[in-house]
């Protein structure tokens, strides 16, 4: 195991682990000891993790039923509004408000703004593009998108303690503990 | 238990992805051919082919635009011809790709994870090469903008009852969700790339699109949410695509197209014709990228047999079309069925039933189904099939309608000609980079396959 520090304002304490049950297994003992701020990092999604660092809300889904209502909802009114108020169209005797000819319009609407919604949504809530953080810092983090798996204590965090997070850490046996400068 | 200690069924098969494989190379193996493959002269010799034949579509466009549309073989009775015959062609091949990456991904077949980045790239190409016909078919694709609904000096707006414009919103909203997909898909891949890169440049192209993904669990947590939602939206645009494809012909009047069978059997259609093209294309690239070890016969496998279940349903639609020309007693039906038998496209109607009923019949058989080179010719026989099947339904329809007196022939042009092998060549461009630019397979979907990265202690804890 390496230590490895540096001068500049401190953002957290990162830990390398080899494998997901590793970091899942670190993440709860850490949630469970009181930090609050910490986060884990993985090349893949692994099942349970944002749960064991405590991340439970996830306001997705309420943002794609939301965009889905409004491109349903507003493609309806556009049709009616075009068809039945400011231009109305004798189309083959057929009254001006033939709703079954409304559908495919208003349902291929719906899954275009519920679909855009669920993926701008999803990059808007995880704060991306961010062009900057902290955590590149750290050169092992480039592993973070292949086979290593990290934990961070931010230093934001009220119970984070330089030396005391530190030994914290370091008995949850990581290959190594890194201090990520801001 | 002494049933535990035999084999389960699932794991009797060929593997989804070869074994000895990790985390790490899997990642290295894909994105190598990405980052630091040599580009070879094969590879240049075929650009140069593919290349030259988009710019025969370059050719042909710009002529057309200058002449209009008369340049093509269009005329009345037969107004739509190859545009239209070419256009639901290109739309039905797209449609392998939203169901591999969209229903599978919703039916938790985890063989899709390493045939779906490059069949949502087909996907993708295909639409493109479709939505280039019916644009220029309007024979002024300068003003294809009125189709949209948009206050204008003109006072107009678009017909909501009409089934093409229907079209309009189906086919523009399949490509940007496809789209958006597809690109959902790569954000992982893209900070996979930006980290092993080795040049800056690289580096810095491939940072830019992965918007700086660094694979925090909340960021994982939302992606993976994001992503099924869309799995489950492009699920229905999986069904109702072709489905309004085909409400363009069965709306109309015209014998042979305004049959209640026709949604159904377009979309199996278009699903039949999507995997062939994903077979044609998997094969060469596996054995020329070394992909075995992802791409597995059991995927090319599983392939085949989508594709001889999507083409009994054809056969269906083609027995159930028979039928009712016969039992419905209308002359305009029962003629359409001997037209399409005895008439002056007789011989396109044989090729078709041979294309798309008979032959594809030798996949029952496991020696065709693993057999590379007999799979690949049975998926392009089937390409063929459905191509023909399109004309059929354009053209021989068109060609006999109610009035003898309005009878005609369609012959297409040279310009007709070089348009389709023009979005061929667009396609197979289009493909040629994708190969060497893009993670061809998905890497962090791949690895959620290895068995490291199950975590089955995080649920435990929890209780």
């Amino acid at each position: 195991m390496t230590i490895e520090t540096s001068e500049s304002p401190i953002y957290g304490l990162m830990a390398e682990f080899d494998s997901a049950q590793e970091l899942v297994a670190a993440a709860h003992k850490t949630h469970a000891a009181g930090y609050q701020k910490i986060d884990a990092y993985s090349p893949f999604p692994i099942e349970g993790l944002a749960e064991a660092i405590g991340f439970h809300k996830n306001s997705v889904p309420l943002v794609v039923l939301i965009g889905g209502l409004i491109g349903g909802i507003s493609a309806y009114a556009l049709q009616y509004w075009v068809a039945v108020i400011t231009y109305p169209v004798n189309v083959a005797g057929r009254p001006y408000h033939s709703w079954p000819s409304f559908i495919i319009v208003t349902f291929e609407l719906t899954i275009l703004f519920a679909g855009l919604s669920a993926a701008i949504g999803m990059i808007a809530l995880n704060g991306l593009p961010m062009p900057y953080h902290p955590v590149f810092n750290v050169p092992e983090f480039a592993k973070a998108s292949e086979n290593k798996f990290f934990l961070i204590v931010f230093s934001s965090d009220p119970k984070y303690d330089a030396a005391r997070t530190r030994s914290f850490l370091n008995d949850l046996a990581p290959r190594m503990i890194a201090e990520v400068p801001s | 238990m002494a049933t535990n200690t035999q084999i389960p069924v699932a794991d009797r098969r060929v593997p989804v992805i070869a074994p000895g494989h990790t985390f790490s190379t899997i990642g290295e193996k894909i994105s190598n051919i990405v980052l630091s493959r040599p580009v070879s002269l094969g590879w240049i010799f075929g650009f140069l082919i593919v290349f030259s034949m988009m710019n025969l579509l370059m050719i042909a466009l710009g002529y057309l635009f200058i002449k209009g549309t008369g340049i093509w073989g269009i005329n009345i009775p037969i107004g739509w011809g190859f545009a239209i015959v070419n256009f639901v062609w290109w739309i039905g091949i797209g449609h392998a790709g939203t169901l591999i990456s969209a229903i599978l991904c919703l039916l938790r077949q985890t063989w899709r994870n390493s045939i779906n980045r490059f069949a949502e790239a087909m996907t993708l190409f295909a639409v493109a090469c479709a939505g280039i016909f019916p644009l220029a078919h309007t024979g002024r694709p300068w003003l294809a903008y009125w189709l949209f609904p948009y206050p204008n000096t003109m006072r107009y707006w678009p017909n909501f009852r009409s089934p093409l414009v229907w079209d309009v919103f189906a086919v523009s909203t399949y490509f940007t969700i496809s789209l958006v997909f597809w690109f959902v898909g790569l954000i992982p891949d893209f900070a996979s790339l930006r980290d092993r890169a080795e040049s800056t440049l690289v580096q810095r192209i491939y940072g830019l699109l992965a918007m700086g993904w660094r694979g925090s669990a909340r960021h994982w947590h939302r992606y993976e949410t994001a992503y099924l939602l869309l799995a489950g939206l492009a699920t229905p645009l999986v069904l109702s695509v072709h489905t309004v494809v085909s409400f363009d012909f069965a709306v109309g009047i015209v014998p042979g197209w305004h049959t209640t069978i026709f949604p159904p059997y377009f979309v199996a259609g278009a699903i039949y014709s999507g995997f062939a093209m994903v077979l044609c294309l998997a094969i060469p690239i596996r054995a020329i990228y070394g992909l075995q070890d992802f791409i597995t016969m059991r995927h090319l496998e599983n392939a085949a047999k989508v594709m001889l279940a999507t083409g009994l349903i054809v056969a269906y639609g083609y027995g159930m079309e028979a039928f009712m020309g016969w039992y419905s007693g209308s002359q305009f039906d029962s003629f359409l069925l001997w037209n399409r038998l005895h008439g002056p496209y007789r011989l396109s109607y044989a090729a078709l039933l041979a294309c798309n009923i008979f032959i594809p019949q030798v996949l029952w058989l496991k020696k065709f189904r693993v057999s590379t080179g007999w799979l690949w010719l049975v998926s392009f026989v089937v390409l063929v099939g459905m191509w023909l099947e399109r004309f059929i339904i354009v053209v021989v329809s068109l060609s006999r309608d109610f009035l003898t007196s309005s009878w005609g022939q369609y012959y297409p042009t040279k310009w007709d000609w070089m348009t389709f092998a023009g979005t061929i060549g667009m396609f197979l461009t289009a493909m040629w980079l994708f190969v060497r630019i893009l993670p061809m397979i998905s890497i962090f979907e791949l690895r959620t396959l290895l068995p490291e990265s199950q975590v089955h202690e995080a649920a435990e804890v929890k209780q």
